[in-house]
C-alpha cells in the first residue's frame, strides 16, 4: 500500500496548493486531455466487441473505485461489493419502471439508495476490522443475494427485470457507440470526485484510519464516523456502477451478482494497486481483459492437438475463472503493490534514463 | 407439531454439524498456527473427495486403500500450497493473505470443474446396507461412520495438542511466533505441518459428504459454512469450532423444519447461518471461546 514519492531531489514545494495539486506538471495535464480526446473518438474507430469491453471497463471501474476507497484508502475489507453493485442495478431499474423516473435521474438516485443500504451494513461494520469485517461482508453478500431472489416487487425475482435505455430529452443512448459516452462521462466525474476527496480533510482522515487507527483516534478522528462514511461512499460508487451496468444490458437478472464478481472487484483493485486511483482503472482493464484473453488463446489454438487433448473450447468458462484466480495469486506474490506501482517505476526509469539507479 | 420429524432433523443436524465441526477445526488449526484465514478450506474438501472418487472409480481400489492414498496426496498438496503460495506472503497485510486464499479457492474450484465435470458423481457403494434404524430413526450408515470419524478426529486433535511434541510446538507458535522461534521451534515447519494436517482432515469430511450426497462442486460450500461456525465458537478455539459446527448444523435443520412447517419461504436453511453470523459479530465478535485481542500502543 506504500505510495512512494517520486519527487526528484531539489523539487521543493512551498505551498500546500502545490503539494496537493493533481497535475504536478503541465505535461501530465495535457496527457490527460489528450487521452480523453482519444477516448471520445473511440466509438468512431472501434467495432462493437471492443466498445463493449471498454464500456465494461467503465462501469466496473466506477464500482471498483468505490471498493478501493474502502479497502485501499480506509483499510476496511469487503467481500460483498458485488451485492451492492447488484443493488444499484436493481434500484435504478426499479425507480425507472415503478415510479417512471427518467433514467438520467434514476442512476444517481440508485447510487443514493445503495448508499443507504451500504450504511445499514456499514454500521455494524464500523465496529469490526480485519478479517471479522471480511466475514461480516461475506454474510452481507449472501444475505443481499438471497434478498434479490426473494423480493419480487423489487427485482422481479428469479425472472429478472427490464431496465430502460438511458436517454436525455428523448435522445436514447441505446447503442454501444452512444452509451460509451454516458459511461465515459460517469467515469470521469467519479474519478475526479474521488481524486478530490482524497485531497480533502476527509480523505486524509480515511488514510489515517487505515495507517494506524489508534493514532488516528487519538488525533481526534471519529473512527466510527469515517469507517461508516467510507462504507457508504463505496456503496455509492458501487450503486452508480451497477446502475450503469443495468441500463447498458437493459436487463438485470439475479444470477449476475455472485461472490465471484465480488472477488473480481477485489482482484481489480489488488492488481491495480490498493490506494491508487488511476491504478483502479488499470486493474479493472486488466481484470476485464484477462478472461477475454483466455477466449483469444483458445481461439488461436483451436483444432490443434492441445485443444483436442484438453477440449479447451468447451471448458472456456472454467479457464476464465482459473485465470482470474491465478492472476490474483500471482500478483499478490510477485507484484503486491499492483500495476500502479509498476507504472510509477517505469516512469521513474525513463525520467532518469540513462542514469537510473 | 411433528415431533418425530423435528427430532429426526435435529439428529441430522448433529451429524452434519459434526462434519462442520471437523472442517471448522481444521480451519482453526491453520488460523491458530499461521494466522491465515483460509478461504480455500472448502476446496480441500472438494479436492480430497474428487481424488478419492477418481482412485475408487478409475483404479477400482478398495475404499480404505483409496482413502489412504488420498490422505498422502492431500498432505503433499497442503505442504506444497503452504510452501509455494503462503510462505512468500508472511508479513504481508491481512488483505493480501485473505485474497490469496480466495484466489486459490476460485482457481481450484474451476480446475475441479474442468477436470471432473459439473455433475455430481456418486461414490461406489461402500456399505452393504445404506440405512440402519436406531431408536426409531432412520440413519444412513455413512452418517454413522461420519459421526464415528468426526469423534475420532476430535479426540485425535485433543490428544495432539495436549500431549504430542508437534502439537505443543504448534500451540507455542500460535501463542507467540518470535518466542517460539527463539526456543528452537522450527516455525516454518510448524506452518507447513498445520496446512498438511488441515488438508488431510478436511478431505475426510469431503469424502464422507461425497459418499452421502455425491461429489460435486457444492462441496466447496462447506468452506463458506465454516465461517458462522468458527465465528460462533471463536476463531482461535478448537473446542469452540466443534461446538460452533454442531450449533450451526442443528440450526440449519431446525430452520428447515420451521420453514417447511410454518413459513414456506424456501431456502431458509441456506441463509440462516449468515444472519446468525451477523448477529454474533454484532454482540460478541470474539465468539464464545475466542481470545479477546487487547490492543496496546
Amino acid at each position: 500500500m506504500a505510495t512512494q514519492s517520486l519527487i526528484p531531489a531539489g523539487d521543493f514545494r512551498t505551498t500546500y496548493a502545490a503539494d496537493t495539486t493533481i497535475f504536478p506538471t503541465a505535461g501530465s495535464r495535457y496527457a490527460v486531455w489528450a487521452a480523453l480526446a482519444v477516448l471520445c473518438l473511440a466509438p468512431l474507430v472501434l467495432d462493437r466487441y471492443w466498445l463493449s469491453l471498454l464500456i465494461q471497463i467503465g462501469y466496473f471501474g466506477v464500482a471498483a473505485l468505490g471498493l478501493n476507497i474502502l479497502v485501499g484508502f480506509t483499510g476496511q475489507i469487503s467481500i460483498g461489493h458485488a451485492a451492492f453493485f447488484g443493488f444499484g442495478a436493481f434500484a435504478s431499474a426499479w425507480l425507472s419502471n415503478r415510479f417512471h423516473i427518467p433514467v438520467f435521474f434514476a442512476v444517481p438516485l440508485a447510487g443514493v439508495l445503495t448508499t443507504a443500504v451500504g450504511l445499514v451494513f456499514g454500521l455494524p461494520a464500523a465496529r469490526l476490522k480485519g478479517l471479522y469485517l471480511a466475514i461480516a461482508t461475506l454474510a452481507a453478500q449472501y444475505i443481499l443475494q438471497d434478498f434479490f431472489a426473494r423480493a419480487e416487487w423489487f427485482t422481479g425475482g428469479v425472472a429478472g427485470t427490464h431496465a430502460e435505455a438511458f436517454s436525455i430529452f428523448g435522445f436514447a443512448f441505446d447503442t454501444d457507440g452512444r452509451y460509451f459516452y454516458v459511461v465515459l462521462a460517469y467515469l470521469v466525474v467519479t474519478f475526479v470526485l474521488a481524486t478530490n476527496l482524497m485531497r480533502s480533510r476527509d480523505g486524509r482522515a480515511l488514510v489515517a484510519v487505515r495507517d494506524h487507527y489508534l493514532s488516528a483516534e487519538m488525533m481526534g478522528i471519529n473512527l466510527t464516523r469515517y469507517r461508516t462514511l467510507s462504507f457508504g461512499l463505496s456503496a455509492f460508487f458501487a450503486g452508480i456502477g451497477g446502475a450503469l451496468y443495468g441500463h447498458y444490458l437493459q436487463f438485470v437478472s439475479v444470477e449476475g451478482f455472485s461472490i465471484l464478481l465480488s472477488i473480481q472487484f477485489l482482484g481489480m483493485i489488488i492488481i491495480g494497486g490498493l490506494g491508487s486511483i488511476m491504478g483502479t482503472l488499470m486493474g479493472t482493464a486488466f481484470m476485464v481483459l484477462v478472461p477475454e484473453a483466455m477466449g483469444w488463446i483458445t481461439d488461436a489454438v483451436r483444432g490443434s492437438a492441445l485443444d483436442r487433448a484438453l477440449s479447451l473450447k468447451d471448458n472456456l468458462s472454467f479457464l476464465r475463472e482459473m485465470a482470474i484466480g491465478l492472476v490474483i495469486v500471482l500478483f499478490l506474490i510477485f507484484e503486491p503493490d499492483g500495476l500502479a506501482h509498476r507504472w510509477r517505476q517505469i516512469k521513474a526509469y525513463w525520467k532518469l534514463y540513462p542514469f537510473s539507479h | 407439531m411433528n415431533t418425530h420429524l423435528l427430532l429426526q432433523l435435529v439428529l441430522n443436524g448433529l451429524i452434519v454439524g459434526a462434519l462442520y465441526g471437523v472442517v471448522a477445526m481444521s480451519f482453526v488449526l491453520i488460523y491458530k498456527a499461521s494466522q491465515v484465514v483460509n478461504f480455500a478450506q472448502g476446496e480441500f474438501l472438494l479436492i480430497g473427495a474428487w481424488v478419492c472418487w477418481w482412485l475408487l472409480t478409475t483404479y477400482q481400489l478398495p475404499f480404505l486403500v483409496g482413502m489412504l492414498v488420498t490422505f498422502a496426496f492431500m498432505m503433499a498438496f497442503g505442504l506444497a500450497l503452504q510452501v509455494v503460495v503462503l510462505r512468500p506472503l508472511i508479513g504481508e497485510p491481512i488483505i493480501s493473505v485473505i485474497m490469496v486464499t480466495i484466489g486459490l479457492s476460485i482457481f481450484f474450484q474451476a480446475l475441479c470443474k474442468w477436470l471432473f465435470g459439473v455433475f455430481a458423481q456418486p461414490f461406489p457403494p461402500i456399505f452393504s446396507t445404506s440405512q440402519v434404524s436406531l431408536f426409531g430413526f432412520e440413519i444412513q450408515t455413512v452418517y454413522l461412520m461420519s459421526l464415528g470419524i468426526s469423534a475420532a478426529m476430535m479426540a485425535a486433535f485433543g490428544w495432539f495438542f495436549r500431549y504430542s511434541k508437534h502439537g505443543l510446538a504448534m500451540r507455542a507458535t500460535a501463542f507467540n511466533q518470535q518466542v517460539a522461534q527463539s526456543l528452537g521451534i522450527p516455525v516454518r515447519n510448524v506452518f507447513a505441518m498445520a496446512w498438511a494436517i488441515s488438508a488431510v482432515v478436511s478431505s475426510v469430511a469431503g469424502i464422507v459428504v461425497g459418499i452421502v450426497n455425491g461429489v460435486s462442486s457444492a462441496l466447496s460450500l462447506y468452506g463458506i459454512k465454516v465461517f458462522p461456525a468458527v465465528i460462533l465458537g471463536g476463531l482461535d478455539s478448537v473446542v469452540g469450532a466443534v461446538i460452533g459446527g454442531l450449533v450451526i448444523g442443528v440450526l440449519e435443520n431446525v430452520a428447515q423444519y420451521v420453514d417447511g412447517q410454518y413459513l414456506h419461504w424456501g431456502n431458509l436453511y441456506e441463509i440462516v447461518p449468515f444472519y446468525v453470523l451477523v448477529v454474533i459479530l454484532m454482540i460478541k465478535p470474539y465468539g464464545l471461546f475466542g481470545t479477546r485481542d487487547i490492543e496496546r500502543v
